[in-house]
């Protein structure tokens, strides 16, 4: 079981608020993903929890127990780091099982347990190597290996995936998503990457300087950012803004439109302008349209095979039932 | 940009650094030659180098005289005692100020280092004091106390800047592993630290072995070790040149050899985090 809750927790160093007052609810079994651009508190946040920072202010419950005051080691949470963190003078499986030495299990218990982690992860063969020895990947498998045996009320992991080479993040991140289905532990997962937190999570908490933005799923996020930031934020490549007469047309001060929301064609369309640079990705291609008058560029998603050149004059058409619009303070507007 | 090495240059490096090393050895080696000759040899003017009568008597008189072991033995005792009494009280400290420091860590350990810039002789006389009331003169336990105090600063320095190369996430992993303080310290920190530690050791036996202020000034009889033994030999009369070099180069060889085979421990870590 892994409830957590936060109440009104607040951290400061010194005289420096990071965390201001911030509730949030963690259900058991969930896979939650904190993100948000580095420095909005994501990390910190995540410490709380584990313990290794102390409250200022608030409570955080585990289980309904009060964990406040309760220090890591008592937390029964398990935690995987950016750096893995391994132990480097022990092999594989001393890492491994360190977390069940500590706990005082017999022997054979802990045999047993290594050895299911690591036929799990795939490190069978690497028991005895010390992590010096092993790659990037391997390495973050022997992490996720040493947070798994203790079976934790809840994982914690903090930007794991950051070190790794873009193929194997991939990789990584189908994996833990399997792990989770297996397992059916919470997690919670700290990233600045919002693909990441798009593709893991079932509910993802937006950070900005410590403040919560927005907390839901991949898609609610999506479909219904509650504010600019948000909206900015998720999504890639990032929506357009559009401000000025153009968005008070659409009755706001800010209207949104994602890039795979507007139609490109070389005759018709309300908007039109220059094609700036394209970004072939093979299946898609990203055009970034100049001289709009809309804003400095709007970025248009069109199928692989559409053709346009650097230079040519394009008419865009956006999908209006899938705009956004926001208000002069910045808020979604009903 | 890396600079061309060449052959020439080499060279005048290589005679350059074993001219220094041979001057800086040099005392030592004029001492062991000084061993071996007649104390007539031993102040002859000029001073015969290599071309004297070598003879072992010198060695055969000291060890005649004064019984080299007890003093060998009280050396030992002292040195290794004090330096491991010195690493059970520096780990813990070493941890704090390098894991968790205050806002006044760097004071304290400035303070710690400030104690070694005092002249030992400042405090001589509270100490000895110190040592009539408890009890403490010409023992082999007070000894290991006051080396141990002079040179835990030295020691809880050393080890702070090993701790402080320790990625501090490895730690927190161990706490969040359900790992206590002293589970912490002694499984992770600890074996991490070994090299860091092993050359703390090594030089805080070499610099207790080395001591002569304290061990002379407290000591008698019973607890003196080998400084004590080479001072017995420094008198201002009578001809002694050839056996005080003789009792000096056995004091100084369990060292030496302690040093040769731990030569590459120590210069990593003299040199440890000065270079990264």
């Amino acid at each position: 079981m892994g409830r957590i809750t936060l109440d009104k927790v607040t951290k400061s160093f010194g005289d420096v608020e990071v965390i201001p007052p911030l509730d949030l609810t963690i259900e058991d079994g969930e896979f939650t993903v904190f993100v948000g651009p580095s420095g909005c508190g994501k990390s910190t946040l995540l410490r709380l929890i584990a313990g290794l920072e102390d409250t200022t202010s608030g409570h955080i419950c585990i289980d309904g127990n009060d964990a406040t005051n309760v220090p890591p080691a008592k937390r029964g949470l398990a935690m995987v780091f950016q750096s893995y963190a391994l132990y480097p003078h022990m092999s594989v499986r001393k890492n491994i099982a360190f977390p069940l030495r500590m706990a005082k299990l017999p022997q054979a218990e802990i045999d047993k347990r290594v050895e299911a982690a690591a036929s799990v992860l795939n490190l069978t063969d690497y028991l005895d190597r010390k992590p010096g020895q092993l790659s990037g990947g391997q390495r973050q498998r022997v992490a996720i290996g040493r947070a798994i045996v203790r079976e934790p009320a809840a994982f914690l992991f903090d930007e794991p995936l950051s070190n790794l080479d873009a193929a194997l993040r991939v990789g990584m991140r189908l994996e833990i998503s399997e792990l989770h289905k297996r397992l059916e532990t919470t997690m919670i997962y700290v990233t600045h990457d919002q693909v990441e937190a798009m593709t893991m999570a079932d509910k993802i908490v937006v950070l900005r300087a410590g403040h919560i933005e927005q907390v839901g799923s991949p898609l609610e996020l999506y479909k219904e950012p509650r504010n600019l930031f948000v909206a900015g934020f998720i999504g890639s490549p990032r929506m357009n803004l559009i401000e000025g007469p153009e968005a008070q047309k659409y009755g706001c001060h800010t209207l949104g439109i994602r890039p795979e929301h507007i139609e490109v064609s070389a005759d018709k369309g309300p908007w039109s302008g220059v094609v700036g640079v394209s970004e072939h990705l093979g299946s898609d291609t990203f055009f970034h349209i100049q001289n709009t008058g809309l804003a400095e560029t709007i970025t248009v998603r069109a199928d692989g095979e559409v053709g346009f050149r650097h230079g040519d004059r394009v008419h865009l058409t956006p999908r209006e039932d899938v705009m956004h619009r926001f208000g002069a303070d910045g808020l979604r507007m009903a | 940009m890396a600079r061309a090495v060449t052959p020439k240059r080499k060279a005048i490096n290589t005679a350059l650094a074993w001219a220094v090393g041979l001057l800086i050895f040099f005392p030592i080696l004029w001492t062991i030659l000084t061993s071996f000759k007649t104390e007539a040899q031993a102040i002859n003017d000029p001073p015969i180098f290599l071309f004297f009568d070598w003879t072992l008597e010198n060695y055969a008189v000291v060890q005649e005289r004064s019984n080299y072991m007890r003093f060998l033995w009280n050396s030992v005792i002292i040195a290794v005692g004090s330096t491991i009494i010195g690493i059970i009280i520096a780990v813990p400290a070493a941890w704090s100020m390098a894991f968790v420091p205050s806002r006044r860590t760097k004071d304290i350990l400035l303070w710690m280092l400030s104690t070694k810039m005092l002249p030992a002789v400042g405090v001589l006389y509270p100490i000895y004091l110190l040592f009539i009331e408890l009890g403490l003169l010409d023992s082999r336990a007070g000894l290991v106390i006051v080396l141990m105090l002079i040179n835990l600063p030295i020691i809880v320095w050393m080890l702070y800047t090993y701790f402080k190369e320790i990625p501090g996430e490895i730690l927190e992993a161990a706490r969040m592993d359900g790992a206590s303080l002293k589970e912490e310290i002694l499984y992770v920190l600890t074996p991490m630290a070994i090299p860091g530690i092993a050359s703390t050791v090594l030089l805080n036996i070499i610099l207790a072995w080395n001591e002569a202020f304290w061990t002379l000034n407290l000591t008698a009889a019973q607890a003196a070790p080998l400084t004590a033994f080479i001072a017995s030999y420094s008198s201002p009369e009578g001809l002694f040149y050839a056996k005080l070099s003789a009792a000096s180069t056995m004091a100084i060889a369990p060292i030496l050899i302690l040093g040769w085979f731990s030569q590459k421990q120590l210069v990593r870590g003299l040199t440890f985090g000065a270079v990264k």
